[in-house]
């Protein structure tokens, strides 16, 4: 089996380097840092922290250097999935193309460009710490399902490669549970986090801001139920969760970083994409999209 | 000569005493020795739209400064204490508050029996120091009657600022110029505060106009449940603003980049409690709020 990284940062390489691991699977990677490239080439890509692993990956800048392969699992950062499949959707004309990313419509994103697509959502999170080096902060589960056509056995086959690299995943009928309560998750801490520069646990310990956080969840829920979709796990028990000390009190949302250090957010994808699929389906989403606009004011001043 | 005692000397408070200390006696009386001292050596410098040096006295000590009119135009976080120190003072002195928000008057009012004056502001500045103010928004400042004042009481007030060199107008009621000005203000300022943009092009188009537009009709419910008839629309004011070529930075943005306290208890923090005791629901003044005050609370 062949599988390709498409976007080979931190969640990338946690793939990348644990399906290195088995003797069937043969791991490329594709990611648009060359140092970050020639370093695995040179050295193999290795993770360390949770799990302490060296993966042989064959790793590339240029995706006409992609050979056919069965699978694609795509881990960039949701505002670059346009380009990344668009470039590498030569290598899987005769394969399956999974999204391991945050968010909304990354399917519909590859959708366009390969004709077999399977949801993804995963929890496991590290960082990069050098070209190369990963380290592997949290370990998790990953939830894997068709999209559109695509039929349960190959989603099985992929999910079944995982878990044997040491990478756990599950195959279901329909993925969107998972993926709606992670995106509702994050649509609802990430952005509160970074507007205010407060760490997860001191947004939940403000009564106003808690409740503005549950105002946000309940709009993400109502358009989830909307289109039919169970969530597996309730929101608001996970944040109340990821508050405790011994949790993720004093953790600094991803969109916070992202803020500090005047990068891109995922905004369009979390709450945008609660605002869009919320329109569809005739679900209003006021406070979402207030925040929206306010994440999106941010990246504006960013240009001044 | 009318003596005019102007307290609290911020951009407005300088801008009002360097204007006004060109037809009228002005004092000021400040928190600082430091600040009265500068003032009373170097006199109070005016840049932009004016350049000049006006002649003032200053003190820290309210008994040693002399009033007919006193001008109250310190930020919201610090009137409670300033209105401590009036009291006992100015036997006879007419007060006006000139301050973001609603029930600055009260606040002062309750320390002493002046008759007092409401006004709010549209002009800007910038202070450079303590002895320097730059005049930027040559906008009006409107002035009504609140206890024990009449029309004429504003007018003759209105007329000495506007024979200073800045402009005012007096109305028979202040409240809809003032609610304009707290919906235009809540709005407008909590948005800069959090999301780090100046008064620009953003707030009247994309990505920020249709939840400014939407902030701005959460406050008209407030003030239509209120009983208040607006004076001029918010939205509008909005998207003047937004037109004038110059981006104004909002006192609350400043506020947050150097890591003070904000007006936002007395601006939207004074909408939501009106919104509360009305009965309207107000979700997205509710949610800049406790964005506004996390962000302060960010600070330590």
């Amino acid at each position: 089996m062949r599988i390709c990284v498409v976007g080979c940062g931190a969640v990338g390489s946690l793939f990348a380097a644990n399906l290195a691991q088995l003797d069937d699977v043969e791991v490329w990677a594709y990611d648009a840092s060359q140092p970050h490239v020639d370093a695995i080439n040179a050295n193999g890509l290795r993770l360390s922290g949770a799990g302490d692993v060296v993966g042989r990956v064959r790793a590339t800048t240029d995706a006409q250097e992609l050979p056919q392969c069965d699978f694609g699992i795509v881990a960039t950062k949701t505002m670059h999935t346009d380009a990344a499949i668009a470039a590498t959707a030569p290598a899987f004309t005769g394969g399956y193309v999974a999204t391991v990313q945050n968010g909304l419509g990354n399917e519909e994103t590859l959708a366009r460009h390969v004709t077999r697509v399977i949801r993804g959502t995963t929890f496991p999170a590290g960082k990069i710490v050098e070209p190369g080096h990963v380290q592997w902060d949290v370990k998790g589960d990953t939830t894997f399902g068709p999209f559109g056509d695509t039929p349960l056995e190959p989603v099985r086959q992929l999910a079944d490669a995982c878990t044997r690299g040491g990478m756990p995943a599950h195959a279901v009928e329909d993925a969107r549970g998972p993926q709606w309560r992670k995106v509702i998750f994050n649509a609802s801490t990430n952005p509160i986090g970074a507007l205010t520069g407060l760490t997860h646990g001191r947004v939940c310990e403000r009564p106003d801001l808690r409740a503005l956080v549950s105002g946000l969840v309940d709009e993400g829920k109502a358009v989830a139920a909307a289109q039919g979709i169970v969530l597996d796990a309730d929101p608001e028990d996970l944040i109340d969760h990821a508050a405790k000390p011994e949790v993720a009190y004093g953790h600094k949302a991803s969109m916070l970083q992202d803020v500090e250090a005047r990068r891109q957010t995922e905004i369009d994808y979390l709450n945008g994409g609660i605002v869009r699929f919320g329109r569809e389906h005739g679900v209003p989403t006021p406070l979402n999209e207030a925040i929206w606009a306010l994440v999106k004011g941010v990246e504006a001043a960013w240009q001044q | 000569m009318t003596n005019v005692v102007v307290a609290g000397a911020g951009t407005i408070g300088s801008l009002l005493a360097g204007y006004l200390a060109r037809v009228a006696d002005v004092s000021v009386l400040t928190r600082r020795e430091d600040h009265a001292r500068a003032l009373n050596e170097q006199g109070l410098c005016v840049s932009g739209r004016g350049d000049f040096t006006s002649q003032v006295s200053a003190s820290t000590d309210p008994s040693e400064l002399d009033a007919d009119l006193v001008i109250v135009a310190c930020k919201g976080n610090d009137l409670e204490p300033l209105a401590q120190r009036l009291s006992g003072h100015f036997a006879g002195a007419t007060v006006m508050t000139v301050l973001n928000g609603l029930g600055a008057e009260d606040v002062v009012g309750a320390h002493g029996d002046w008759p007092l004056l409401s006004s709010v502001t549209f002009m800007s500045g910038t202070r450079h120091s303590d002895t320097h103010v730059e005049y930027i928004l040559d906008t009006a400042t409107w002035i009504g009657p609140y206890r024990d004042t009449t029309r004429g009481d504003a007018q003759r007030v209105a007329d000495l600022i506007v024979e200073s060199g800045l402009n005012a107008e007096a109305f028979d009621d202040l409240r809809p110029a003032q609610w304009s000005k707290l919906i235009f203000n809540a709005t407008v300022n909590s948005v800069a505060a959090l999301t780090g943009l100046p008064h620009d092009a953003h707030f009247a188009g994309a990505p920020l106009g249709p939840l400014v537009h939407a902030l701005v009709d959460e406050g008209k419910e407030t003030a239509a449940a209120a009983g208040v008839q607006l004076g001029e629309d918010p939205w509008e004011m909005n998207v003047l603003a937004t037109q004038r070529g110059h981006a104004h930075r909002p006192s609350m943005l400043e506020d947050v980049e150097a890591k003070r306290p904000t007006e936002v208890e007395l601006i939207t923090g004074a909408l939501v409690r009106e919104a509360t005791r009305t009965g309207v629901p107000v979700p997205l003044h509710r949610a800049l709020y406790a964005l506004v005050k996390a962000k302060e609370a960010s600070y330590s």
